[in-house]
């Protein structure tokens, strides 16, 4: 038998152990998906380096592990170890799933008001059906993408976030992902957030990791914007070094909504992000602004499409990377432009900043215009830190290292700077600092 | 203050400096004046620790300790300042993260504390006083988008606020409009005192109408070539450079 068999294998016995653990669950409707989603699973090939899309991501090592579904193993640990990772409880919202599974004790959901349901995925599948219906699995398809149909066969833990129509959270919502065991565990973490018509939220999803155990990330985000909603989205992911994350987000914007994402990553020894963009209606507006940091031998690949398929629509992306050591990084951002799509207005970029002579960045552009009034621009910049620039603050008396990390810290600042969170944005700073001031900045 | 003995100095293997000599003490001004390509701003350059100049011969003692061996900071953080011909665009820092930084990195040098913000704040408004900067331009990135005026007037604002021992001015007439000129040279005027040092170094003779040196030189392919007081300077703005070169190819065939 061959090793990705034997691997799939591996996963398809996990299935039945994790149905056998769903009791009265598995009569709810959307367990029939669940296995579709499995039958897919065992269909689909893994993705290799031959594939297009994966071309310079090769996930071999990640199908040498034999990860066991998380819910089996919770390694408790004090509230205070995650502390660090969580904004003010009292201002913020917060929901904590610890391998992936809820935990009450680490959650601090209050103060919501009417129509804004927050909840596991698993309460939402019983509590708001109609919901779970009409929207969950409906716009990450699960037909030609492996780690999807994993991912909805074993949805159940995850975040709902559903907002009704013209209701307004008050408080940014954080949901915070842990990685937290003595075994290599295997997370799928699955998140609906649905925003009713002319209703606005901030959320914050953050992956962080406390063990040092190698850990796979599997999360599947849709988000879904009704009329007029406005949502900011910041990711977070600043696992370990030994995780691997792989993660899409698929967002279906209808007419006049405004939605804001901000995708941040800190790099584990995988990290590829699938971020999808639609707009489904006229007048929307879309800004992606990615960061990532990139140390010793990690990989980063973001891969984002901006999907305009209807008039009058106008997207924003800039996308930032600082590759130090020998990490890696991929950027390959589409733009669709539909035949319909007429005054589209479309701009995208990507800057890296290579710090070492053996980082590497992979970038790619893809433009697909079928209309034929439409702005649309890209960019795509790979330097260094300016040598005269460098050599300026030094005369000011700045460390060679002060200097460095000024430039850096400006290169990057601009990504996040718009953030309309404070905390969030401080956050991302302090981290940002951190990272830089264990990175190897030397020539 | 600083002692320059035969600096040889190679540029992409090219000799610029063929053998400097120049001693500036306390409270002096000295003006380098000379053709373009002569290496007046090398020379500057190499005194700021610019690391793609070659040394090739010489010695350079600042306050008796050994210039050369220094690093691009410990020379600023010893006192040694200088102002750019071209001030570099530094896009995403201000001009108060520089100088916050800058201060802070520089009174840790010498073992004191951290600067208070309150204490720089009040620092930053008197120096800005003196080159009548903006103060929107703080805030502002460094460099990033100010006219050729504001760039040399911000290089002065820093140096007011850095207070260094020896100040090395580049060409910072150079582009300047006349009210400019007069509110830098005013700065630079401020600044000088019995306890600091400046080479400036200019093409014309008009900064010197505002900023009296005590020492001229000519500095022509790579050496100094004449030294005397102002009134050199106007002899020159008067005759051109061609006859102290020749009066230096006679003296060197005699």
């Amino acid at each position: 038998m061959s090793k990705i068999t034997e691997l799939k294998n591996w996963y398809l016995d996990k299935f039945k152990d994790f149905e056998n653990s769903l009791n009265g669950e598995s009569k709810l409707p959307f367990h029939q998906t669940r296995i579709d989603a499995i039958q897919k699973f065992s269909d689909l090939n893994f993705p290799t380096i031959k594939d297009e899309e994966w071309k310079f991501t090769n996930i071999s090592s990640l199908l040498n592990h034999n990860f066991k579904p998380a819910s089996e193993n919770v390694l408790e640990f004090d509230h205070s170890i995650i502390e660090k990772y969580l904004f003010d409880e009292k201002e913020y919202i917060t929901i904590v799933f610890v391998n992936g599974v809820f935990s009450q004790k680490h959650s601090n959901i209050h103060s919501l008001g009417e129509g804004i349901v927050i909840s596991n995925l698993k309460n939402a599948m019983v509590e708001h059906p109609e919901v779970i219906e009409k929207y969950l699995g409906k716009f990450a398809g699960y037909e030609k993408n492996i780690f999807t149909a994993l991912s909805t066969a074993f949805a159940k833990e995850g975040t709902f976030i559903f907002v009704k129509e013209n209701k307004i959270v008050e408080k940014p919502i954080q949901v915070l992902f842990v990685t937290s065991s003595n075994e290599e565990v295997f997370s799928s973490p699955r998140n609906l957030f649905v925003f009713g018509i002319n209703s606005q939220a901030k959320i914050i999803e953050s992956y962080v990791g406390v063990s040092d155990k190698t850990s796979f990330t599997n999360a599947v985000t849709e988000v879904i914007l009704e009329m007029g909603a406005v949502v900011e989205h910041v990711k977070v992911q600043d696992e370990s070094e030994r995780a691997y994350h792989i993660a899409r987000t698929e967002i279906d914007q209808e007419r006049s909504s405004n939605y804001s994402s901000y995708n941040v990553n800190f790099g584990g020894t995988i990290v590829r992000n699938d971020l999808t963009t639609t707009f489904n209606d006229e007048y929307g507006f879309c800004k992606l602004n990615g960061l990532y940091l990139g140390k010793g031998n990690q990989l980063i690949d973001n891969h984002t499409l901006m999907n305009h398929a209807m008039p009058h629509c106008e997207s924003h992306e800039m996308y930032k990377g600082i590759l130090t050591d020998k990490s890696r990084g991929v950027f390959n951002g589409k733009i669709f432009v539909k035949r319909d799509a007429q005054k589209t207005n479309a701009y995208q970029q990507n800057k890296t900043l290579l710090l070492s002579e053996d980082a590497t960045i992979n970038t790619k552009p893809q433009l697909e215009i079928f209309a034929d009034d439409v702005k649309c621009s890209h960019g795509a910049t790979v330097g260094q830190l300016d040598k005269n620039a460098l050599f300026y603050l030094r005369t000011r008396g700045l460390s060679d290292q002060q200097a460095k990390t000024i430039l850096i810290y400006a290169f990057a600042s601009d990504v996040v700077h718009s953030i309309s969170m404070r905390q969030v944005r401080d956050h991302l700073e302090k981290l940002l600092s951190e990272k830089l001031l264990t990175a190897d900045l030397k020539d | 203050m600083i002692e320059i003995k035969n600096l040889k100095v190679n540029v992409e293997g090219k000799e610029i400096l063929k053998g400097i000599n120049l001693t500036v003490n306390k409270g002096e001004v000295h003006a380098i004046m000379g053709p373009n390509g002569s290496g007046k701003s090398t020379l500057a350059n190499v005194l700021a620790g610019r690391e793609e100049y070659e040394i090739i011969d010489g010695t350079i003692l600042f306050e008796g300790k050994n210039l050369l061996e220094m690093s691009v900071e410990d020379r600023a953080r010893e006192g040694v300042f200088l102002a750019f011909q071209y001030p570099i665009e530094i896009p995403g820092v201000s001009n108060t993260n520089l100088l916050k930084n800058a201060v802070n990195s520089i009174r840790k040098y010498r073992g004191e504390e951290e600067i208070d913000a309150v204490d720089l704040l009040a620092l930053i408004k008197e120096k800005m006083s003196l080159v009548e900067m903006n103060k929107e331009l703080l805030s502002r990135s460094v460099n990033e988008g100010f006219s050729g005026g504001e760039k040399k007037r911000n290089e002065i604002f820093q140096m007011a606020v850095l207070e260094p021992k020896l100040a090395i001015l580049d060409e910072t007439d150079s582009g300047l409009d006349i009210d400019a000129l007069r509110i830098v040279a005013n700065g630079v005027n401020k600044f000088r005192s019995s306890e600091n040092g400046i080479i400036l170094v200019t093409h014309y003779q008009r900064l010197l109408d505002y900023i009296i040196p005590d020492f001229v030189h000519v500095l022509n392919d790579g050496k100094i070539i004449k030294s005397g007081d102002k009134s050199l300077a106007l002899e020159l703005e008067e005759k051109g450079y061609d006859w102290v070169k020749d009066q230096y190819a006679e003296m060197a065939s005699a």
